[in-house]
């Protein structure tokens, strides 16, 4: 049960139902960004799954580099999340098209 | 033959995929970010079983006690409107189209191949998982691991400015530079004014 193919295939479930939840929900930013860290746990899984698997450490130290960059990039995210909805008073993604894109 | 470890593996990932669906279902940003904690748990299981153990451990630590609380200051901060979802409804079928398309293709890909049982492995145990990445971080990789910690750094600059004028502008603490300066014509004014003897009426008794 526990081969390398299941935690493929755990790690693209995971990545599809991130990715779903970001074309599903067009409202919320914060579940956006929640998301995407759904994403890079999908990734970070297949990493830790290939590092097993072909008994090399470097995957390990590929998912501790994304890991820092996922919190950095979690942070200024939604700092800058909370500076919009100052501004703004909303964080309704259909109501960001200031710039008509 | 499922054995111990075939539960445990099974558990977990019911676990992940199970509060992976919820985070992006549930109607409430709090609801959505109390699962995602729990997905992560999950995943920190599974990543222990990979003998990933200090990963493991870093991703409890660090996403469930720092970042996830971050979300859930900011959920609690942040008015939402819920709305439910109405418009654009094409532009999401054809998303969602073109994400099955994506994951069928990446199931076919990997179920055809690889079906060796994982086992245990010794090379990345050695002596522990903790001392053996370490090792490697601080020797082979100590510049991208000095790197990470400037872009740190700059993730704490960043959040700390983008946030710190608004607390500058709003703070009830006194400006000592404003205080030094100060002169006697901006506390004291002396006005001119003309001396007018007012008369007073008697009052008159009430009763």
């Amino acid at each position: 049960m526990m081969t390398l193919s299941a935690f493929l295939i755990l790690a693209a479930l995971l990545f599809g139902i991130g990715l779903v939840g970001m074309i599903l929900n067009r409202h919320n930013l914060v579940v956006l960004l929640m998301c995407i860290e759904l994403l890079l746990l999908g990734v970070n899984t297949n990493f830790i799954a290939f590092s097993h698997y072909l008994n090399n450490i470097d995957g390990q130290i590929f998912v501790f580099f994304i890991l820092t960059v996922a919190a950095a990039e979690a942070a200024i995210g939604l700092a800058l999340l909370v500076v919009l909805y100052q501004h703004r008073g909303t964080i309704d993604i259909h109501k960001m098209d200031t710039l008509k894109g | 033959m499922i054995n111990f470890t075939d539960v445990f593996f099974l558990a977990f990932a019911f676990m992940v995929i199970v509060s992976a669906l919820m985070v992006i279902m549930s109607k409430n940003p709090i609801q959505s970010a109390l699962y995602l904690v729990l997905a992560f748990f999950g995943s920190a299981g599974l990543w222990i079983m990979l003998n990933a153990e200090f990963l493991g451990l870093m991703l409890i630590l660090v996403y469930v006690g720092a970042v996830m609380t971050l979300f859930l200051f900011v959920v609690m901060t942040v008015n939402f409107s819920i709305n439910p979802l109405k418009n654009h409804r094409s532009k999401i079928i054809f998303g969602l189209a073109l994400v099955a398309i994506l994951l069928i293709a990446l199931l076919k890909a990997i179920s055809l191949q690889h079906y060796t049982p994982l086992i245990n492995n010794a090379a990345i145990l050695d002596p522990s998982n903790t001392h053996h990445l370490g090792s490697l971080l601080y020797t082979t990789y100590v510049y991208p691991f000095e790197i990470a910690g400037v872009l740190l750094l700059t993730a704490i600059i960043a959040a700390i400015s983008l946030r710190g004028n608004a607390i500058q502008r709003n703070r009830k603490a006194t400006d000592f530079a404003a205080q030094i300066n100060v002169k006697a014509n901006d506390r004291l004014k002396i006005i001119k004014m003309v001396a007018v003897q007012k008369t007073f009426e008697p009052l008159e008794p009430t009763e």
